[in-house]
C-alpha cells in the first residue's frame, strides 16, 4: 500500500497542465442558481471525491465537465480543450472522459458485449474484432467476462454497474467521472463496485467521484470536496477533512453521515 | 409454526421444499366454473352469449359454405329459380371475375409483369420480416431501392423517354448538389471529403434509378388508368407503409428538435394533415395538386392519391413514434452522449431501436388502418379492389340476388387476411424482442 501511495503521489506533477480546470463557473436552471463561482483544478492522476447534501450541485458540476449540462458563465477546460458550443470539441472531450451513472444507463436492447463495443466501433472506428478483444479485457478486469452475451436486464445491479465501468473504460478515457455509482445498489453489492473503483484508482486514473462512501474517500481520495448551496464549501485532504473539518456546515454534514 | 411468535429466538435449520399448488384450481371443469359461471350474472351472460352465437353462426356457415355455389359461368348458376334450391354465396362469380379483381383492366397479354411484381413484393416482405433471414441489410437495399425501381419499370413499361436535355440538366444539378453538400460539410466543420462523398452517393443512387426508368427494355407501355384490383390496393398500401415509417420518424424527430424552424415545420405538417379527413387529402391531391404545379408538368393520376396516402399515414406515424421517443428515459440519451456518440449514432443505435419497440402495437395499428383506408382511393376514380367489386356486381351477366353480398364477403376476407397477418406478426416480434431484455 505504501509503495502505491508514493508512486501515486509521484505521478501527480503540479507544474503540468491540469486535466480539468473550472474557472469561475456559474450555472442557472431558469431562475435557480445551481452552481456559484466554482473554481477547481484537477491534476492528472488525481482522485477527487465530492460529497454534499442532495441538491447541492455536485452532480451538476461533474455533468458540466462532459457537457451533459451547459454552464452559462466561466470556463471549463478539459485536457486542454475548452468546452464551448462547438459540437466538435464537445465530442472530443466526451471521447476522453468516461462517465458512470447512478442508474448505470446501460442499453437494455444490446448485450453486455455490444454495450461495450458500440462506442469503440463507431466513435473510435475500431475494427469489430479488436473492439471485442478490448471489451473482453475490461469485462475480465471487472470480473464478469462470463456475462458477455447476456442482456443488462439479466444481471444484478452491482454487475450492471461494473459493466457500465467496463463500457466507459473501453473508450480508454483519460478521466473518469462517477456520479453516485453506488447509491442505487443493494447494500450487498456496494463493495464489488467500490473494489473495482479502488483498483482503477490504484492504476493512476484521473477520477472525480460524487459519492457518500466515506470509507472509499478515505482510502483513495487525494482531495475531498464538500459542496453546499451550489458552492464549494470546503476542500482538503481526506485526513484533515474527516479529522478536522473547518466549516460548520461540513461538521454538521459529517456528523449526520458518519455514525 | 408459532415458534417465531412465542419465543424471541428462532433459527431456521432446514430449507422448506417448494410444493405443487393444490389440485382444486386445475382441470376443464374448474376452468369452466372459474371462467364462465363464476357468479350468477356471469352465468347468465354466458348463456346469453351462447344463444347469440347459436342465432348468428349457423346462418353464416350456411350462406358461406353449405348453400354456396362454387361452379358456374353466368347468373343462372346463382339464381334460386334456375338452380332449384336456396342460394348462398355465389363463389362462382368471384372465381369468374378473379382476374379482374386481381389486375383490373391491365392489358391481358402483359399480366405476367404484375405476377412478377407480386412475387418480388412477397420476396421483399419475407426477407425483411423474417427476423432470422440472411443478409437483411441487402434485403433492405432490395426492398427500398431495387424493388421499387424494377416494379416501376415492370408495371408501367419504363422507357420514360427523358431526353438528352434532361440528362444535361441532371449533370448540372448534380454538380451543384455535391458542391452544396461539400459547402455544408465545411460550414458544419466536418470532413469536406466525406460530405462530398455522401452527396455523390445520393446523386449516384438517383442517377441509376432514373437511368433504369429511362432505359427502353422493350416493354409495352401500360397506362395507370388500366391498373386495378388487388394490384392497386397492395401498391397503395405498400407505398403508404414504406414511406410512412421513415418519413414519420423524421417528422417525430423534427417535432422534438431544438431547431425552431424544423420544429415548426414538423408541427404544422403533422397538425394540418391530421386535422383533415383522408378523403379531403385525396381529393385535394387529385384536383388541387395539378393547379399548383406548372402547366406542362403532370402528375400521374395514380401517383396523386399515392402521395396523399403516404403523407397522411406519415403524420399519424409521426405521433406514434413521438410517443415512443417520449417514453425513453433521459439516462439512455446521457449514456449514449457520455460515450461520445453523435446525434445520428445515438438515435440510430440507442434511442430509435428501443423507442420503436415500445410502439410496435401503435405502428402496426397505423399500418392496419392505412391498409383499409386504401379503399378510399376509389373516391378519386382509382380502381382498387373495392371499386372492381363494385363495378362487377352490377354486371348484367351475373345479376343474381346474392352477388353483392358475395363480393363484399370476398373483400372482407381479403382485408381480414392481411390485417390479421400484420397483427399476428407484430405480436410475434414483440415477444421475440422482449426475450431477455426486460428492464
Amino acid at each position: 500500500m505504501a509503495t502505491t501511495l508514493t508512486s501515486r503521489q509521484a505521478a501527480i506533477d503540479p507544474t503540468a497542465q491540469p486535466a480539468i480546470e473550472l474557472v469561475d463557473v456559474h450555472k442557472w436552471y431558469g431562475e435557480f442558481h445551481v452552481l456559484r463561482d466554482i473554481n477547481l483544478s484537477v491534476q492528472r492522476g488525481e482522485r477527487i471525491v465530492v460529497c454534499g447534501p442532495s441538491g447541492s450541485g455536485k452532480s451538476t458540476m461533474i455533468r458540466c465537465i462532459n457537457r451533459l449540462e451547459e454552464h452559462q458563465k466561466g470556463r471549463i477546460i478539459v485536457d486542454g480543450t475548452e468546452l464551448t458550443n462547438d459540437l466538435k470539441r464537445i465530442d472530443e472531450v466526451r471521447r476522453e472522459v468516461g462517465m458512470v451513472f447512478q442508474h448505470f444507463n446501460l442499453f437494455p436492447h444490446l448485450t453486455i458485449l455490444e454495450n461495450c463495443t458500440l462506442a469503440p466501433i463507431w466513435v473510435k472506428k475500431m475494427p469489430k474484432r479488436e473492439a471485442e478483444e478490448v471489451a473482453m479485457k475490461y469485462l475480465t478486469r471487472v470480473k464478469i467476462p462470463e456475462q458477455a452475451n447476456k442482456f443488462p436486464g439479466q444481471l444484478s445491479g452491482g454487475q450492471q454497474q461494473r459493466v457500465a465501468i467496463a463500457r466507459s473504460l473501453c473508450m480508454s478515457p483519460k478521466i473518469m467521472l462517477f456520479d453516485e455509482p453506488t447509491s442505487a445498489l443493494d447494500p450487498e453489492m456496494v463493495k464489488e463496485v467500490l473494489d473495482t473503483m479502488v483498483s482503477l484508482a490504484d492504476e493512476g486514473m484521473t477520477m472525480i467521484c460524487v459519492t457518500h462512501e466515506m470509507g472509499f474517500a478515505r482510502q483513495v481520495a487525494d482531495r475531498v470536496i464538500f459542496m453546499d448551496y451550489g458552492q464549494i464549501v470546503e476542500m482538503n485532504t481526506p485526513d484533515a477533512f474527516f479529522k478536522n473539518p473547518q466549516h460548520e456546515r461540513t461538521r454538521l454534514f459529517l456528523s449526520q453521515i458518519l455514525h | 409454526m408459532s415458534t417465531a411468535i412465542d419465543t424471541s429466538r428462532f433459527v431456521q435449520h432446514n430449507q422448506i421444499e417448494a410444493l405443487p399448488p393444490p389440485n382444486l384450481a386445475r382441470g376443464p371443469i374448474a376452468w369452466v366454473r372459474e371462467n364462465l359461471f363464476s357468479s350468477p350474472l356471469n352465468g347468465l351472460l354466458t348463456i346469453f352469449v351462447f344463444y347469440l352465437l347459436y342465432v348468428i353462426v349457423p346462418p353464416i356457415i350456411d350462406f358461406l359454405f353449405i348453400n354456396a355455389v362454387w361452379t358456374g359461368t353466368d347468373r343462372d348458376a346463382c339464381r334460386a329459380e334456375t338452380a332449384g334450391h336456396r342460394i348462398g354465396a355465389c363463389w362462382a362469380f368471384v372465381i369468374d371475375k378473379i382476374n379482374y379483381f386481381t389486375y383490373g383492366s391491365y392489358t391481358i397479354s402483359e399480366r405476367w409483369r404484375v405476377n412478377i411484381f407480386f412475387l418480388m413484393l412477397a420476396v421483399g416482405v419475407t426477407w425483411l420480416l423474417w427476423l432470422r433471414a440472411p443478409r437483411r441489410d441487402l434485403g433492405a437495399l432490395y426492398f427500398f431501392w431495387l424493388f421499387p425501381t424494377f416494379s416501376y419499370v415492370l408495371l408501367t413499361g419504363g422507357n420514360m423517354d427523358l431526353g438528352g436535355g434532361f440528362w444535361v440538366g441532371f449533370v448540372v444539378v448534380s454538380a451543384l448538389f455535391i458542391g452544396a453538400f461539400a459547402a455544408m460539410a465545411y460550414l458544419l466543420k466536418v470532413s469536406v471529403k466525406s460530405g462530398a462523398a455522401i452527396g455523390a452517393g445520393i446523386i449516384a443512387v438517383i442517377g441509376i434509378t432514373l437511368a433504369l426508368m429511362d432505359f427502353d427494355f422493350g416493354l409495352d407501355h401500360v397506362p395507370t388508368s388500366l391498373w386495378g384490383g388487388v394490384l392497386v390496393t397492395l401498391l397503395v398500401a405498400t407505398v403508404g407503409i414504406v414511406f410512412s415509417l421513415p418519413f414519420g420518424i423524421l417528422l417525430a424527430l423534427g417535432r422534438r428538435s431544438k431547431l425552431p424552424i424544423v420544429q415548426l415545420a414538423s408541427v404544422i405538417f403533422i397538425e394540418f394533415v391530421r386535422g383533415v379527413p383522408l378523403i379531403t387529402v385525396l381529393i385535394m391531391a387529385n384536383t388541387m395538386l395539378p393547379l399548383f404545379l406548372p402547366a406542362e408538368m403532370t402528375v400521374d393520376r395514380l401517383a396523386r392519391p399515392l402521395i396523399g396516402v403516404a403523407f397522411f399515414a406519415s403524420a399519424y406515424m409521426a405521433e406514434v413514434v413521438r410517443g415512443g421517443l417520449q417514453a425513453m428515459p433521459k439516462g439512455q440519451y446521457e449514456g449514449a452522449m457520455s460515450l461520445g456518440l453523435n446525434y445520428p449514432q445515438m438515435m440510430v443505435f440507442i434511442i430509435l431501436p428501443q423507442a420503436l419497440r415500445i410502439v410496435i402495437p401503435g405502428i402496426v395499428n397505423t399500418f392496419i388502418g392505412l391498409f383499409k383506408d386504401t379503399s378510399l382511393v376509389s373516391i378519386v376514380g382509382i380502381f382498387d379492389l373495392i371499386r372492381t367489386i363494385e363495378a362487377s356486381r352490377i354486371d348484367p351477366n351475373w345479376a343474381a340476388p346474392t352477388i353483392s353480398y358475395t363480393g363484399y364477403a370476398f373483400a372482407a376476407f381479403f382485408y381480414f387476411v392481411f390485417c390479421f397477418g400484420m397483427s399476428r406478426y407484430s405480436l410475434g416480434v414483440e415477444r421475440r424482442l422482449a426475450a431477455g431484455q426486460n428492464r
